[in-house]
């Protein structure tokens, strides 16, 4: 145990060194405190405040004043909309992360641990899901399940559990002819408890890295859905459904620059820090590029 | 690697029919209600009080799931896709009308991609850790996080709404007419390569404008991964041993980074260049919605918001089957090109 911790200690302080994951780390802080605090900052709509108030009944783009910093698009509050998307973002994400993760980690694992005929048929299961591209899996399962972003991340972890089937079964195959493990099992150790003290501990650190990496992917599919009007409901405070708002005014973008810009910063720093933070933590829990 | 490729071959029956299956059952699941809505062309038709129940069995949208399923699948296999509202015409004459426009913009996106992104990987991972290195490093990491659906919309805002140097469309409104006149040969049914073998070197270069913008979103996105690949591709070669010796020997720099290290370094690079391809074949969708392109990922965002199952389901058949087609192609010549799988 405490080799483990002093192991910690290293690796948090190697992470810490890098200066990319420092920028990442701070992004993500940065946001972290936006979605906490977002009745704060940008107010709370009553009853409701994940739909974005309405301030003008025209759908005429108006440019930003002291009242609406970021400017107003479809009748709605740009500022209220890309603070309060923060959290749209983060659930977003974390959701369909780790439900595609355990979903993975689960078929993974099992066809590692059978092998034989239950393992071919689940490798040809990831094989067929993979064959439909992801974005394309997702439209139409987003218009056959209707509008709404619950029906975005269900169809967003129904087509994005595969890489990670894939990753953990590769890794326990290569963990299960590691010494220790031959050890464990010379030494009469029950399945079950080589398997959650062995295997486990050295195969789940990849799906992490994998998992911060794809955060930022799961949150520009379900934008881009948004943006073509099959994900979230009109109105809701989520940086796609901001954007979707310029395709009416794609001829004059001059006039609702706006709508573009700050959505698609908070979009791009978002998926920024994920991957920066995938990065470094990568780096760190690569045994190949450890000592 | 006979064996490798026939177990490949041997296994693309069961990848198509598992994502038929998964295609069919998606639509299946919307019951029979609502389905029979898509085959119904005007309202005349339910006029009848019974009208509903009887259509519904004369499609067979009542059957058991498996019977609907090969009755499609047979369908799909004579070429009838249904009718698509957005190509008001069958789903498939839509798309096949459709595809040639983004296998153009994919062609012409592909060679830019490739050049730019060996050329920025091999300075990124020659000049390592300096400055050119840093700021390429920057430049991935930004395009790796920028959603092409945001950077498309920030290129239309700045050179069309702003400067007006490059509009969104496929062609100018009077080239457009000139080539619905009847001595306009199509051949391609790509514009550029139809305008020269039409000898309209004008109508060549305005629509190479019209796909300036769309390029550069589809390359961003690309090159920020290429790149990657092919820094850390030389970064591994350039360690080999053979470079040392090749150094050693006195083999100018120049020479050692052009013909002992880039060479060995392009198999990964080739390999994922030939993904890029069935990618930027897949990824038209926002490219062509933004810029108002006609082609096949326009015809499924249209699909979508129009909610026309019959045409999403098509799009998405197509997309799969490029996707099939071109992994198995991908993955045969990678095991012809691999000494290692060729001699296993």
């Amino acid at each position: 145990m405490a080799q483990k911790i002093s192991d910690f200690r290293k690796l948090s302080k190697k992470f810490l060194r890098n200066g990319t994951a420092i920028l990442g780390i701070a992004l993500l802080s940065f946001f972290i405190v936006i979605a906490i605090f977002a009745p704060f900052i940008a107010g709370e709509n009553g009853d409701n405040p994940y739909q974005i108030p309405r301030v003008s009944w025209s759908s005429k783009p108006i440019a930003p004043t002291a009242e609406h910093p970021f400017g107003v698009i479809g009748g709605r509050d740009i500022f209220y909309g890309v603070i309060w998307g923060t959290r749209t973002a983060f659930q977003l994400g974390l959701i369909i992360a780790s439900c595609a993760a355990v979903i993975g980690i689960l078929i993974g694992s099992v066809s590692a641990y059978f092998g034989g005929w239950v393992d071919e048929v689940l490798m040809r299961i990831v094989d067929i899901f993979m064959s439909i591209p992801f974005l394309v899996a997702a439209i139409i399962l987003t218009t056959i399940l209707g509008k709404g972003l619950d029906k975005v991340m269900m169809a967003l972890i129904v087509f994005g559990w595969m890489s990670t089937a894939r990753l953990i079964r590769g890794n326990i195959l290569q963990a299960r002819e590691e010494q220790y493990v031959l050890a464990a099992k010379a030494l009469g150790q029950k399945n079950f408890i080589i398997i959650v003290k062995h295997i486990i501990p050295n195969t789940i650190f990849p799906v992490v890295v994998q998992m911060s990496m794809r955060i930022g992917s799961y949150v520009i599919t379900a934008a881009g859905l948004s943006f073509l009007g099959i994900g979230a409901e009109p109105g809701y405070a989520d940086w796609g459904t901001i954007l979707s708002y310029s395709r009416n005014w794609m001829t004059m973008l001059d006039q609702s620059w706006f709508a573009i810009v700050f959505p698609g910063t908070a979009m791009v720093l978002f998926v920024l820090a994920w991957n920066l933070v995938g990065d470094a933590l990568r780096d760190i829990f690569d045994p190949r590029l450890r000592n | 690697m006979t064996a490798y490729i026939i177990r490949r071959l041997l296994l693309l029956p069961i990848i198509i029919i598992g994502v038929t299956l998964i295609i069919f059952s998606m639509v299946w699941s919307l019951g029979p209600d609502r389905l029979l809505a898509s085959y119904i062309k005007s309202p005349e038709a339910l006029k009848t009080p019974d009208a509903e129940e009887r259509l519904i069995r004369k499609y067979g949208l009542d059957d058991p799931m498996p019977v609907q399923y090969f009755k499609w699948l047979g369908n799909v296999v004579k070429g009838d896709w249904g009718y698509s509202m957005v190509g008001k015409d069958g789903v498939l004459q839509s798309i096949l009308q459709r595809f040639p426009y983004t296998l153009e913009l994919a062609i012409y996106a592909f060679i830019p991609i490739i050049i730019v992104a060996i050329w920025l990987g091999v300075i990124s991972a020659v000049k390592h850790n300096q400055f050119a290195d840093q700021f390429i490093r920057v430049f991935a990491l930004i395009g790796w996080s920028l959603p092409d659906f945001v950077f498309g919309l920030l290129l239309l805002w700045i050179f069309y709404s702003k400067l007006g140097w490059f509009p969104p469309g496929m062609v100018s409104t009077q080239f457009d007419l000139a080539m619905r006149e009847s001595s306009w040969h199509t051949v391609t049914h790509m514009i550029t390569f139809d305008a020269l073998i039409n000898g309209r070197l004008d109508i060549f270069v305005d629509a190479l404008r019209h796909m300036a913008l769309p390029i550069l979103t589809l390359a961003y996105l690309w090159w920020a991964y290429l790149l990657r690949i092919t820094r850390s591709s030389m970064l591994e070669v350039l360690r080999k041993d053979y470079i040392r010796t090749a150094r050693a020997k006195g083999v100018p720099e120049r020479i050692v980074i052009k013909k002992h290290a880039k060479k060995n370094a392009m198999i990964p690079v080739l390999t994922v260049a030939g993904a890029s391809v069935i990618g930027l074949l897949g990824g038209t969708v926002f490219v062509e919605t933004i810029f108002s392109r006609t082609g096949m990922g326009r015809f499924l965002a249209d699909a979508a918001s129009l909610l026309d199952y019959w045409s999403i389901i098509g799009g998405a058949l197509f997309y799969s089957f490029i996707l099939i087609i071109g992994n198995l192609i991908i993955d045969v010549s990678y095991a012809l090109v691999d000494p290692r799988i060729r001699l296993n």
